[in-house]
């Protein structure tokens, strides 16, 4: 077996992967990033929206500053955050923004002078400041007081990854794509690397690291409907999981995203709305400044989602083929701004659902989108129960975002994280020995090659991955959607027991040999119904509604008992993950309040 | 009507010493706004688990699933089989390593262009974090925007007839990295430094003029046009050279 030494490894080489990879790298140390993918088709790339720094050039973002920002972050986060995450976020995103612009991105620029935009579906003239002229304008986004959304086009994903990736190549950092972490190496205390299969080949080889960094994205795909990159499996984070003391920081927080379109589930950007899209119910009507007067479609995400479905449900919704939606409309913002700003919104509309949004109505409804939940780590970024693990991005629970996260706060967190843990990864490796153990590294590869061998001849039964995939999809789409309650959530963990036993019995219906994608799933799936699990038995637990977690059985926040964090770890052989709760944040800039839209009761914390 | 669609898709292992490039054929009916990205996965799900092809983003963005369907280089994510006859033929793009089926290692061949191209801003300027960004002209973001566009899946590489005759071409991928770079006024490289790039039979003056690379493009990029722009640059940068009084 190949073995390879660095000191840093990265599982995922994504905005937040290669931001810490280069920090790293730029320290002198070496570093490898692997990746399922060549690293510029990483998920990073289709966040089309644009990143959140209080910059405050622009006319509509004037006065802003980094404490403006911090508020929306933690009345968006519906104070789950961690308030000194937040802090050291906004005061970096502005710093980070320029960093990026000096590397290469194209970030959209101010014009001084008068100028038509859209807000709410109205337009109005705002004169942009001389003295500004040139510098990175900004956007606004949902949840947000000023417009703080830097952009590139609607391809800020695109151009910040691939700048990133530019950086990366020229410090030299490696990336190793088409690779697959399958295992942590460990000894239970300090983390060594990870056992890695080729997607080329279908080999082990293994990987000794001094620090391993889990930047691996979200879990939306483990469920059926989802806004992600189908790669979205979570692999980095069950890794952490079945290492047995690492742990998971708010699985239970998974956000909706508005306008996923049917029956595709591709994202169609916030911009949309930002830029003064509106939704329309199946009599045209547009709605939700019934439920938002204030901030209508600009509510905060799991705002709109839920208002969304409250409207289907009194029986406005659309229906179709596909089950019901409610529509998006940008027909008003004519033909110049969809054709260029909202161009990649223009092409999906014309390429997967071949209708033109200049005349036709775009069906929409809240699909899975993002996730807050992760490996938990302290504000240094490095995982609890493990030396030497670090986590960063969506694959983390850092926690910046708590049980909602702002548009425009994914993507600036992944490059301000990626920043601020990579520097502390450089600095812990300076003084930073650790034994590698020969025996360890044996064995951890011993047993993932039997467990797959196991798989490939079918010695353990011969389930289908593709059936055991989509019992955990129906499950959670009953359990764990936009609404939930405890009846559904007690049957929703039994019956999610019930597919994990499945899981350990899946046997391949192909011969399993080389760039095989029935093994590389069948290698995943019980780690993924074990992250089924942590959504499912945290939501279970956790008797009140939070940001995105909305419990129809128990409507109010409830700062008494839950302004806490889930923590989420999978002792060997368990069946279920065993849960314990942290203080939501130790310090406290801003007490728990209202935030100022969603409606809701809160029962206060007791004085 | 409902349509009875017939798939003919190039299988090949290079894993398994045994395999042998063969055509399979496969059926599947045709569902409302099924796109090629639906309908491979249901013949792998439902009919042949063996069968390998890339997707990620499924969504036109990442450059994942490019291959040859019916004769023609594309994104098969946003391939409708509506838009195609009954039979359709999937077949790997040519020019890069088959990693199997119909997935082709994109990823070693942009790497290496990205070395060849030294595909990153050349500046002196340190980047300092107390100060305001340096301005720039929003039309001039929008014009490195449009040349940075390019999502690197591989059709303009598999068009190209002389990528597909010498290896060793930097192909319109490379050459529209390149002018992403000469139009971007934080690069402080010369002409003079970009002709080391392309100024060459493997560069530029490689090209044999047959235009496929924008007809294929699938973010339609203006590859012929910078190809022509970058050429004339080029040309100057060599008169200038061999004129006496040149630069």
């Amino acid at each position: 077996m190949q073995i390879i030494h660095t000191d840093l490894l990265t599982i995922g080489a994504g905005l937040a992967g290669e931001r810490c990879a280069i920090e790293v790298a730029g320290a002198g140390f070496s570093v490898v990033c692997l990746s399922l993918v060549p690293a510029r088709r990483s998920h990073s790339v289709a966040a089309q929206g644009g990143m959140q720094a209080a910059l405050g050039n622009a006319i509509m973002g004037d006065g802003d500053s980094p404490d403006v920002h911090f508020l929306d972050t933690v009345k968006g986060s519906d104070w789950g955050a961690d308030q000194e995450v937040a802090r050291m976020f906004v005061e970096a995103a502005p710093i980070e923004m320029r960093r990026l612009a000096h590397w290469g991105v194209p970030w959209n620029r101010v014009v001084a002078g008068m100028h038509t935009y859209w807000k709410g579906g109205k337009p109005f003239d705002a004169t942009e400041k001389a003295e500004n002229h040139g510098l990175i304008h900004s956007r606004a986004f949902g949840g947000t007081a000023k417009w703080r959304t830097c952009y590139a086009s609607d391809g800020a994903g695109h151009a910040v990854l691939y700048t990133m990736d530019n950086r990366a190549a020229q410090l030299g950092v490696t990336v190793h794509d088409r690779s697959e972490a399958v295992s942590l190496i460990h000894d239970g205390e300090t983390c060594h690397g990870a056992i890695v299969r080729c997607l080329r080949t279908g080999e082990l080889r293994a990987y000794l690291a001094r620090a391993t960094l889990v930047a691996s994205g979200g879990y939306g795909r483990i469920y059926r409907a989802s806004t992600n990159a189908i790669i979205c499996e979570g692999t980095g984070l069950s890794l952490a999981l079945d290492t047995g003391v690492a742990k998971l920081g708010n699985m239970e927080a998974v956000q909706f995203h508005p306008t996923g379109t049917v029956p595709t589930d591709i994202l169609v950007t916030e911009g949309c709305r930002g830029d003064g899209g509106t939704l329309l119910d199946r009599d045209e009507y547009r709605f939700m400044p019934d439920y938002e007067p204030d901030k209508a479609e600009l509510a905060s995400r799991d705002v709109v989602s839920r208002r969304m479905i409250e409207h289907m449900r009194t029986g406005k919704g659309v229906q179709s083929p596909y089950g019901e939606h409610l529509w998006l409309d940008i027909r008003h913002l004519g033909e110049q701004h969809i054709r260029t700003k909202l161009r990649e919104v223009d092409e999906i509309c014309q390429n997967f659902l071949g209708i033109d949004p200049l005349h036709q109505l775009i069906p929409v409804r809240p699909t899975q989108h993002y996730s807050m939940g992760g490996v938990r780590t302290d504000k240094t970024g490095a995982a609890y129960g493990l030396k030497g693990l670090f986590s960063a991005g969506e694959s983390a629970c850092w926690d910046l975002h708590g049980f909602n996260r702002l548009g425009g706060n994914s993507l600036a967190e992944t490059v301000v994280a990626g920043g601020i843990v990579g520097r502390n990864i450089a600095e812990f490796l300076q003084g930073y020995d650790t034994a590698f153990s020969t025996a360890h590294v044996r064995e951890a590869a011993a047993r993932d090659d039997a467990r797959i061998r196991r798989i490939v001849s079918g010695a353990d039964g011969k389930e289908s991955v593709y059936a055991v995939r989509e019992a955990m999809y129906d499950i959670l789409e009953r359990a764990a959607y936009v609404f939930r309650n405890g009846t559904d959530l007690t049957w929703g963990v039994q019956a999610l027991q019930e597919v994990h036993e499945r899981a350990q019995h899946i046997g391949l219906a192909s011969d399993g040999v080389g760039a095989n994608a029935e093994l590389a799933l069948a290698i995943r799936m019980p780690g993924m119904v074990r992250l089924a699990l942590c959504v499912c038995h945290g939501a279970l637990m956790r008797t009140e509604s939070r940001g995105s977690h909305t419990r129809e059985d128990f409507p109010e926040r409830n700062d008494r008992d839950w302004l806490n964090r889930t923590l989420a770890s999978w002792r060997p052989g368990a069946d279920l993950p065993h849960l314990d709760y942290e203080p939501a944040t130790s310090y406290v800039e801003l007490p728990p309040g209202d935030r100022g839209y969603g409606g809701g009761k809160i029962i206060p914390a007791a004085s | 009507m409902q349509r009875s669609l017939t798939f003919n898709i190039f299988r090949h292992n290079p894993q398994d010493p045994a395999s042998v490039p063969h055509m399979d054929t496969y059926r599947l009916d045709e569902t409302d706004s099924m796109t090629l990205f639906i309908a491979l996965h249901r013949l792998r799900e439902e009919q042949d688990p063996s069968l390998k092809f890339d997707f990620c983003c499924r969504a036109g963005v990442c450059g994942s699933c490019a291959m040859v369907i019916n004769g023609r280089p594309g994104l098969a994510c946003h391939t409708k089989t509506r838009d195609l006859p009954d039979t359709i033929t999937l077949l790997p793009l040519p020019v890069f390593r088959l990693v199997g089926d119909l997935a082709v290692d994109t990823g070693t061949w942009f790497r290496a262009m990205y070395q060849r191209t030294e595909s990153w801003i050349h500046t002196r300027a340190e980047f300092d974090p107390a100060a305001q960004e340096a301005r720039m002209e929003n039309e001039v973001a929008n014009a490195i925007y449009e040349l940075d566009r390019c999502i690197e899946c591989g059709c303009c590489v598999a068009a190209c007839g002389t990528a597909n005759l010498r290896p060793d071409f930097l192909a319109p991928a490379g050459f529209i990295r390149v002018a992403r770079f000469a139009a971007d006024p934080r690069d402080q490289r010369t002409d003079a430094d970009f002709y080391e790039i392309i100024g060459s039979d493997e560069g530029i003056f490689g090209c044999m003029g047959l235009l496929a690379c924008e007809d294929v493009c699938p973010k339609h990029l203006p590859l012929q046009n910078q190809l022509g722009y970058l050429r004339r640059k080029m040309g100057l940068t060599v008169l200038k050279k061999l004129l006496p009084f040149g630069g």
